[in-house]
């Protein structure tokens, strides 16, 4: 069907200003967080009521339209980059914060509302809601559960899978289905583990009912610095060994340290070969004595320096070095291409020698920072977009790396998703059999394919022609399927 | 170990060739749980074969086991490193497996706080109904790879697949712990758990029954120390065999041979009016009911969907009543379309879950 004869029937249930046509009007939604991938898609909607979106999809239905979701778009792999004959849904006008039940803990809320804006409105009963992704001052909750989003505290609070009750979703017919319950189980499969983290591949979620935490009493950190990144691994281990589990444990390499340096001024020892931030909250006794206990084994770990925040305003600093990173890495380099790797913490020193390795190879710096307590590795390739070659370099860089982290018994995505970014990597990192599983998964809610097509899950097609260019260890990935 | 995964394999093919059931069997302790077979099995799987601990990593937080392992030798291990299963899964008999656990997806006193099953698994590796081998999943805390098909397993009773191994995220065992005993009415109880649920206390665990309220603390000894200051009561003496007794439903409660009731709801939802006696935990989210005559099955689930929440028979005696909530159909066609998926010729313990599955 024409977008013409699309938008025709969109006017017929949606107000003007809520369908986007004209190129101009279309540009700003071409990409996500991750502006490497651009598309314009056909139209745009901005619908504002359930009833609308019912209406929505069952016109791509009837139509066998694509439709992709849109939150905030500030995902970091494509997972809401448009297709170009499809329909674009922002999400971002269903903003309200439908309940607060202090007393039961939990939150009501649609799609758009804002992560940080659910805990500034518990505030007032001191409680928040704990997922707290680097951008949770503009990413939306919706998007949070597509990507099932973590943040510094989530090895102690849990990802949003831990932390959400019910979702209301609508499938590509437009039928609503209630997934979880107030309750803390439901009956029947456990779909909303399902449904969270999925990228809008099986439902439009509509509403979310999120678990509300009381606030912690106290928070401190605790700031090392180290002349040996192993070491710095050995700590965390130690940490974990001591029966400490911090409410954040956080790694920065040498590059970084002096990248956010430069830009902060946050007091990082700028002869550390690695720094490590880690922080205890709880009551205040309990947070005392965690804290007394971190320094010790920090100090048996071979720490070079120690420091340890004595106020609200010094722990903030200290965090503010750690936050700043991203855009550290964006004064250094005209541009950064930033991945999502986990590894076995063990794996660590050598992961990021061979990350160095693959620098000095690609002839392209790379920044590391860490969710140390959990693994997840965020490496920074820097790069400049103006330099023919250098983006597709980053890439190649970046997608090594990835593949190193499946074979240290990681995964390619810790919490950014794969999106469109990591397609060809899932065909690493899964065999044809568990990737028809996930086509079958997507099938028994969406068995025509609209909705969001082409991420997340590579087609056995796009996995076989890959496997044709890159062979691992001598063995031929997909030997099992045709050639063509 | 790969020849038992390969008899499995030739088990299934069989069951799903001649399209004849298939019953998983572990320890046999929650063979209870669930409905009764619509038919006879024609063979049974049992996983026990498949057993031991493939890594433990108490630095790691991660354990992967294969699903024969006992629990009680899971536990051992992990309690030898200081570690513990922060779900505090329900044994119901020395002989409960890991797999079991997984599959049946229940979760002790510990759940309201700490998460329940299904927060806990990281990774799995199982056999569809074809007898493919998959994994899913990792052993790392933060994985997005690919749709969660690992957690789908945790409560999904063997209809989905067999569970051949698990990867679990594993706690440290809190150094201290102490039990305060109140008496209050139910109302009460009700409200002064999802009060102090909402305050930054250390509170692992609840249990409200015959006007009695029962509070564990968890966590270093001056924070229990201090909340046991602030929230005052009774010091409970042997409260690890209370907890124990409440988990394993020895507790004079759970009389034996009467049908027993779980009703999952809104934490905070008042008192649920119904013939029998009730038992809560989890700060009032799980409400046990028994009794032997007056209990209409209607009534009970209504109750339980009016509150947010649903109704199971959880120990039905024979009763042919359905074991769950009955779910709404546009949640039940996706429950047959994905059966249809992972278990195309329906072999596994066909009808325990829902007649259809």
């Amino acid at each position: 069907m024409s977008v013409q004869t699309l938008v025709d029937q969109f006017r017929s249930f949606l107000p003007r200003e809520a369908i986007l046509f004209e190129a101009e009007d279309l540009r700003p939604y071409e990409c996500d967080g991750l502006s490497a991938y651009r598309q314009l898609p056909g139209a745009v909607v901005l619908p504002q009521t359930e009833e609308q979106i019912v209406k929505i999809l069952q016109l791509c239905h009837a139509t066998r339209t694509p439709l992709v979701a849109r939150g905030a778009g500030t995902g970091l792999s494509g997972g809401a980059l448009p297709h170009a004959q499809g329909v674009l849904m922002s999400l971002a006008k269903l903003n309200k914060i439908i309940a607060i039940d202090p007393l039961a803990r939990t939150a009501r809320v649609q799609p758009g509302v804002r992560n940080l804006a659910i805990s500034e409105a518990a505030a007032l009963y001191g409680l928040y809601y704990a997922p707290d992704p680097s951008s949770q001052i503009a990413c939306s909750i919706g998007g949070n559960v597509a990507e099932n989003s973590g943040g510094v505290h989530c090895l102690k609070y849990g990802l949003t899978v831990h932390n959400i009750l019910k979702l209301r979703v609508l499938t590509i017919e437009g039928e609503c289905l209630e997934i979880g319950g107030d309750s803390l189980d439901s009956a029947g499969y456990d779909l909303l583990a399902l449904m969270t983290g999925s990228e809008g591949m099986l439902g439009i979620v509509i509403e979310i009912t999120v678990k509300l935490l009381p606030k912690p009493e106290k928070a401190q950190l605790v700031m090392t610095a180290f002349d040996d990144v192993l070491k710095a691994g050995n700590a965390v281990a130690n940490v974990i060994a001591a029966g400490i589990i911090p409410a954040g444990m956080e790694m920065m390499d040498k590059i970084t340290i002096h990248a956010v340096e430069e830009f902060l001024h946050a007091g990082y020892d700028l002869n550390a070969a690695a720094i490590l931030l880690c922080e205890s909250d709880g009551s205040a006794e309990e947070v005392a004595d965690e804290i007394e206990r971190i320094q010790a084994i920090m100090q048996q770990s071979g720490a070079t320096g120690i420091r340890t925040s004595r106020d609200e305003a010094e722990r903030l600093k200290l965090w503010a070095g750690r936050k700043a990173a991203f855009p550290a890495a964006g004064r250094v380099s005209p541009d950064y291409y930033c991945m999502d790797g986990t590894i076995p913490r063990k794996r660590l020193a050598e992961v990021l020698h061979g990350i160095d390795q693959l620098s000095q190879q690609y002839g392209l710096r790379c920044m590391n920072v860490f969710h140390a307590g959990d693994g997840n590795l965020h490496p920074l390739i820097l790069y400049d977009a103006n330099r023919p070659g250098e983006l597709e370099k980053a890439e190649e860089f970046g997608g090594k790396i990835l593949e190193m982290c499946i074979h240290a018994g990681g995964t390619i995505t810790g919490e950014h998703g794969v999106g469109m970014e990591k397609i060809n990597q899932m065909c690493i990192q899964f065999k044809t059999d568990e990737l028809q599983i996930f086509h079958a998964v997507k099938a028994a809610f969406d068995p025509l394919g609209l909705l969001n097509p082409g991420k997340a899950v590579p087609t056995l097609h796009r996995c076989a022609e890959l496997g044709a260019m890159h062979v691992h260890h001598g063995e031929l990935k997909f030997a099992d399927l045709p050639r063509f | 170990m790969q020849v038992i995964i390969e008899q499995y394999q030739a088990l299934i093919r069989a069951a799903a060739d001649n399209k004849t059931p298939l019953q998983i069997r572990g320890g046999g302790t929650k063979h209870f749980y669930g409905n009764a077979p619509a038919e006879q099995p024609a063979a049974f799987l049992d996983t026990t074969a498949y057993h031991g601990i493939v890594d433990y990593e108490p630095t790691e937080l991660v354990m992967t086991a294969r699903a024969g392992t006992r629990l009680a030798d899971v536990e051992v291990l992990l309690t030898e490193h200081g570690q513990m299963l922060a779900f505090e899964p329900p044994h119901f008999g020395m002989a409960a497996t890991l797999g079991g656990c997984i599959a049946a997806g229940l979760s002790g006193p510990r759940r309201a706080v700490a998460g329940a099953v299904r927060d806990f698994v990281l990774g799995l590796r199982l056999l569809d109904g074809t007898g493919k081998d998959l994994r899913f999943g990792g052993q790392v805390m933060k994985n997005v790879a690919g749709y969660d098909v690992s957690r789908l397993m945790a409560g999904a009773l063997g209809t989905l697949g067999v569970i051949l191994e698990v990867s679990l995220k594993v706690l440290p065992k809190p150094p201290a712990e102490t039990t305060l005993q109140f008496s209050m009415n139910e109302a009460v109880a009700i409200e002064r758990m999802n009060q102090w649920a909402g305050k930054p206390l250390p509170v692992s665990a609840t249990c409200y029954v015959d006007g009695e309220l029962f509070v564990r603390l968890s966590g270093a000894e001056s924070t229990v120390r201090t909340a046991q200051i602030k929230l005052g009561g009774e010091v409970l003496p042997e409260s690890e065999a209370f907890w124990q007794s409440i988990r394993e439903q020895s507790y004079g409660f759970f009389q034996p041979g009467q049908p027993l009731w779980r009703l999952s709801v809104r934490s905070t939802a008042a008192p649920l009016v119904l013939p029998g006696k009730q038992l809560f935990e989890w700060n009032g989210g799980l409400r046990w009911l028994s009794g032997d005559d007056g209990l209409d099955a209607e009534t009970i689930r209504q109750l339980a969907k009016d509150v947010g929440g649903h109704a199971t028979l959880f120990r039905n005696h024979g009763s042919p009543l359905p074991v769950f909530h009955p779910l709404d159909s546009a949640l039940m066609t996706i429950h047959r379309s994905l059966k249809q998926q992972f278990d195309p010729s329906g072999i596994f313990n066909r009808g325990r879950l829902y007649p259809d599955l």
